[in-house]
């Protein structure tokens, strides 16, 4: 597909992924529905296979899942047409503006934090939370293993998340390994 | 804000492993990242905590709780607020850098392969078996880090309550982040407070 972005329509794709990066609390995953809605529904300068695709890019690939924004916005940019420049203009605009909001609050509020950890108040905070993200990741598995609705045939799945648990719960076994084991599984066509 | 971040107050014994520069810090965020596939927290808690020890398990699950429930990607915050404390604001935009930079070419160069394999049943295979057992990683993480309950003011058994209730929440009935974040851990944060006086702390 392709679109033409005039300068107000890079600047307001800018403006909505700077509103979007305080929203982003638990991740920048946890905004994905309103980037579809603005980006998909509203604008129409990204189709739903382009949006789905660039998430699963993201996940798929080593690193931090937030880069699926630097795809959505290279995506925007090649349907702009202008090639490679208005791609990398996408991802840098995108990826800025989901980063500066949350990174310099962050910051602030880390270097506080930790000037401050003697504080009971601080102190209370950080361990009161503790059972609460330990449990947090324990589901976050538990949701990415059983998808959104829980089918019988989906066990292999459930299996291979299951027994990934204990060998890295249990063992020092190097995590690539069983990442490759799991590619390897899939490829066979077994999951 | 006069202190200095790296301030040594850490009364523990013997001297901590620390990143050595700002380039051991940018390549070792790097590695981490690289190493991540569907999410690099695993690979950050064994990297930090058990091979390169610049961080204790209780240490990491609370700067963990800090980059959890600010707003934008944990693992991204993680790095911020470890790079800062190691070398002020220059260590944190190298921990950033480390852990934005390689990956996103990676990710754009997977993107321009995907165009022309997305329809092959393999590959969307593999990528369902990589996503298993990337799901079975974060839950391993999780348990791993039970251990440091005991350690906490508020008490094991009311750790694992609460611990209990957020899974039930989250896993199960799947309520909102916020809510679980803002009830089970505002009530939680203020226990604990309450605890940490009753000791006289």
């Amino acid at each position: 597909m392709t679109i033409s972005m005039s300068a107000a329509d890079w600047l307001s794709l800018f403006a909505h992924f700077l509103s979007l990066s305080l929203l982003g609390v638990g991740g920048a995953i946890s905004t994905a529905p309103d980037m579809h809605r603005f980006l998909v529904d509203q604008q129409g300068w990204l189709t739903d296979p382009q949006f789905s695709a660039s998430i699963a890019i993201a996940q798929a690939a080593p690193g931090p899942n937030v880069l699926f924004i630097a795809l959505l916005g290279w995506n925007v940019g090649l349907n702009a047409g202008g090639g490679l420049p208005t791609a990398l203009l996408g991802m840098t605009i995108t990826m800025v503006g989901i980063m500066i909001p949350s990174t310099t609050l962050t910051y602030m509020a880390g270097r506080w934090g930790h000037e401050n950890r003697e504080l009971r108040a601080v102190r209370a905070f950080k361990q009161g939370l503790t059972p609460i993200v330990i449990a947090l990741l324990v589901a976050t598995g538990w949701i990415l293993a059983t998808g959104s609705t829980y089918q019988v045939r989906n066990w292999p799945i459930w299996l291979i998340a299951i027994v990934s648990t204990i060998i890295v719960w249990r063992t020092k076994l190097h995590l690539l390994w069983l990442l490759g084991a799991g590619a390897a599984i899939g490829w066979m066509g077994w999951v | 804000m006069s202190s200095s971040p790296e301030a040594p107050v850490e009364a523990s014994a013997g001297p901590r492993p620390q990143p050595s520069s700002l380039s051991d810090l940018f390549f070792s965020f790097t590695f981490l990242a690289l190493q991540g596939f569907g999410g690099v927290l695993a690979i950050v808690q064994r990297e930090l905590v058990e091979k390169k020890r610049w961080l204790t398990r209780e240490e990491f699950v609370e700067d963990w709780a800090v980059a959890q429930i600010m707003p934008g990607p944990n693992v991204v915050n993680l790095s911020l607020m470890l790079g800062d404390r190691y070398f002020g604001l220059r260590g944190a935009i190298a921990a950033l850098a480390g852990m934005l930079a390689l990956p996103l070419l990676v990710v754009l160069c997977l993107a321009l392969v995907y165009a022309q394999y997305s329809e092959n049943l393999h590959v969307a295979g593999a990528l369902r078996g990589m996503a298993a057992v990337a799901a079975g990683l974060i839950t391993a993480t999780g348990l791993k880090l039970v251990g440091a309950l005991k350690k906490n003011p508020l008490g094991l058994t009311l750790c694992i309550v609460f611990a209990i209730a957020t899974f039930v929440g989250i896993a199960l009935l799947r309520w909102p982040l916020a809510y679980v974040l803002l009830g089970l851990g505002g009530l939680s944060c203020v226990m604990t407070y309450r605890k940490m006086g009753k000791k006289g702390t």
